[in-house]
């Protein structure tokens, strides 16, 4: 059937907005990534790949931002996922308490990271907060940390406040991705006399398969891009201990005002994610059974 | 089971305790937080810090402001996309393949990536301090997750409903507002709250382009208030929850819809 001409124009107002807004900042990132502007002057020269030779072989913190990412990243996929998809076999059926819990669980999602940051700011607080007055009750107060200000564990309590933010998400996907699992493959296993682990190896994890992997690429990304967190919590201290890349090229490019060399960073940034991700797909699809 | 109503409860309380001390410290003073943080508050609830939040800052006004940027980025996101959307399936072909491939690509890149030419650009547009500059960001941000979730769902929209109209001297404008849009309700509704939650609680471009009070919005308001009121948490806390009041209202009573909008980008791949 002949379509008429006219639905071209359907596409024209997205189309430019996101040509301006989105596609060429995205591509001058990649031309800027070359020069050595500073973002304010209209002079900038060419220096070749040096601004890429800097990241990858100058700059020590680039370097431990990178760890610092891929430490908050790790923490945050396992956990977060674990946890996620335990729950999420415990709250399957659709009871009243069920459907109450996964409501409660999933509510942080719908804050504002600010309004997060300060409440685990407060949480954290060294003299003020829950959590060492919660140790100090158990008798635990050996324990009692300056949770966000201890360069050595600053990253870790970033990421479980992060895992507190949008575990619930990730349940409810898990919850939708086991519930369309067809219960005669339970039963089955059930008559052929399986044990609950080889149940779920056998029949729930190959299923689950294509939820799993949505989750874990959506988790790795979203903790790349804990910017706002990091921003307002520890705004990437203790010594750059939780700097991450995102709030390293800010900082480079707004407070340092090395347009430049952010840009590089930004490029080298994208290629992290889309190698990540395209690992992790692989890894996962290995495992994928379709019925 | 019991092992598994256990964990239910404690999950439970690690998500209600904090709100619920968010809520106790917003009505408390601030030397009864200092004294004892956690307790509930003694001499009544202080709602002062309401009504001082009000006079020191200019609260109605960027809780203007983050409804307007709000509103109109949902709205002209959602329009924009659902015409892109029926356009590919309409289209049906390599050009509309292309056209997916181009907007999902952008599902990929991270908004940190292209945050430094893109200010750059913002301020040679004189798009800095300036709700509208915000509105045309937050589009094209968010264009490439709604035409992803709207074009999964109008693809299993029967072809044959479609063609008939075309046959019956339907235009295509005709077509995508009196068939394609109706017909799309419940994506549609979907993806409207997956983009208020996010257009309500962003940050980064509020921090990048705005600097004039007259123009903030309410995250990048409680972020400063960060500076002006250090640990002073009942403030801070006042401010979280009127931040937070019309998203916790909506879910409340929306919590299906949210439950499903805020995962359907997700769940559709």
């Amino acid at each position: 059937m002949k379509i008429s001409k006219s639905i071209y124009l359907f596409f024209l107002p997205g189309l430019f907005l996101y040509s301006i807004f989105f596609l060429y900042p995205t591509v001058s990132a990649l031309f800027y990534s070359f020069t050595d502007w500073d973002g304010l002057s209209d002079a900038y020269q060419f220096v070749g790949i040096g601004n890429y030779e800097r990241a990858l072989t100058g700059d020590s913190v680039f370097r431990k931002t990178v760890g610092n990412n891929l430490k908050f990243m790790l923490m945050v996929v396992i956990f977060q996922t674990l946890t996620a998809l335990a729950f999420a076999m415990i709250v399957l059926k659709n009871t009243k308490t069920n459907l109450f819990l996964r409501a409660l669980y999933f509510f942080p999602t719908i804050l504002s990271s600010v309004s997060v940051a300060f409440i685990w700011s407060f949480i954290y607080d060294p003299s003020l907060g829950i959590l060492n007055q919660i140790l100090e009750l158990l008798g635990l107060h050996f324990l009692q940390q300056n949770w966000l200000g201890n360069s050595d564990i600053a990253i870790y309590s970033l990421a479980i406040t992060q895992i507190w933010f949008h575990a619930g998400q990730m349940l409810i996907i898990f919850v939708a991705g086991l519930q369309a699992i067809p219960e005669d493959l339970y039963e089955v296993a059930k008559i052929e006399g399986a044990s609950k682990w080889q149940t779920f190896r056998k029949v729930t994890w190959p299923l689950l398969a294509p939820s799993a992997t949505i989750v874990i690429a959506y988790t790795t990304i979203q903790s790349f891009k804990a910017f706002d967190l990091v921003f307002a919590m520890t705004g990437g201290g203790p010594n750059n201990s939780t700097e991450i890349i995102a709030t390293y090229i800010f900082d480079v490019a707004f407070r340092s005002y090395n347009f430049g060399y952010a840009s590089s960073i930004s490029v080298l940034f994208m290629v992290i994610i889309a190698f990540i991700t395209f690992l992790q797909f692989k890894a996962l699809r290995s495992d994928r059974i379709s019925y | 089971m019991l092992f598994r109503k256990f964990s239910l409860a404690v999950y439970a309380l690690l998500i209600l305790i904090p709100l619920l001390m968010v809520a106790l410290t917003s009505v408390k003073t601030l030397q009864e937080t200092f004294r004892d943080p956690l307790g509930l508050p003694e001499d009544g609830f202080q709602w002062s810090n309401y009504s001082a939040i009000f006079e020191e800052q200019t609260m109605a006004g960027y809780f203007m402001n983050s409804t307007i940027v709000t509103l109109f980025s949902v709205f002209l996101t959602l329009f924009f996309a659902s015409m892109i959307a029926f356009g590919i399936s309409r289209l049906n072909n390599w050009m509309g393949n292309i056209m997916f491939g181009l907007f999902t690509l952008g599902m990929m890149v991270p908004a940190q990536v292209n945050m430094v030419p893109l200010y750059s650009l913002m301020l040679d547009l004189n798009l800095t301090n300036s709700l509208l500059g915000l509105i045309l960001v937050n589009i094209a941000v968010t264009l490439p997750i709604a035409v992803f979730i709207l074009t999964g769902f109008m693809k299993t929209l029967p072809k044959e409903l479609f063609e008939a109209s075309t046959i019956d001297g339907a235009g295509n404008w005709q077509i995508y507002t009196k068939l394609a849009l109706p017909l799309s309700l419940p994506s549609l509704s979907a993806t409207a709250i997956f983009l208020f939650v996010m257009h309500w609680n962003d940050l980064l471009y509020p921090l990048l382009f705005i600097t004039d009070n007259a123009y903030k919005t309410l995250p990048l308001a409680l972020l400063e208030f960060q500076g002006e009121y250090s640990t002073n948490y009942p403030m801070l806390f006042t401010g979280v929850i009127i931040a937070s009041a019309p998203m916790v209202i909506a879910y409340v009573f929306l919590q299906r819809f949210f439950v499903a909008g805020m995962t359907a980008g997700a769940l559709k791949g």
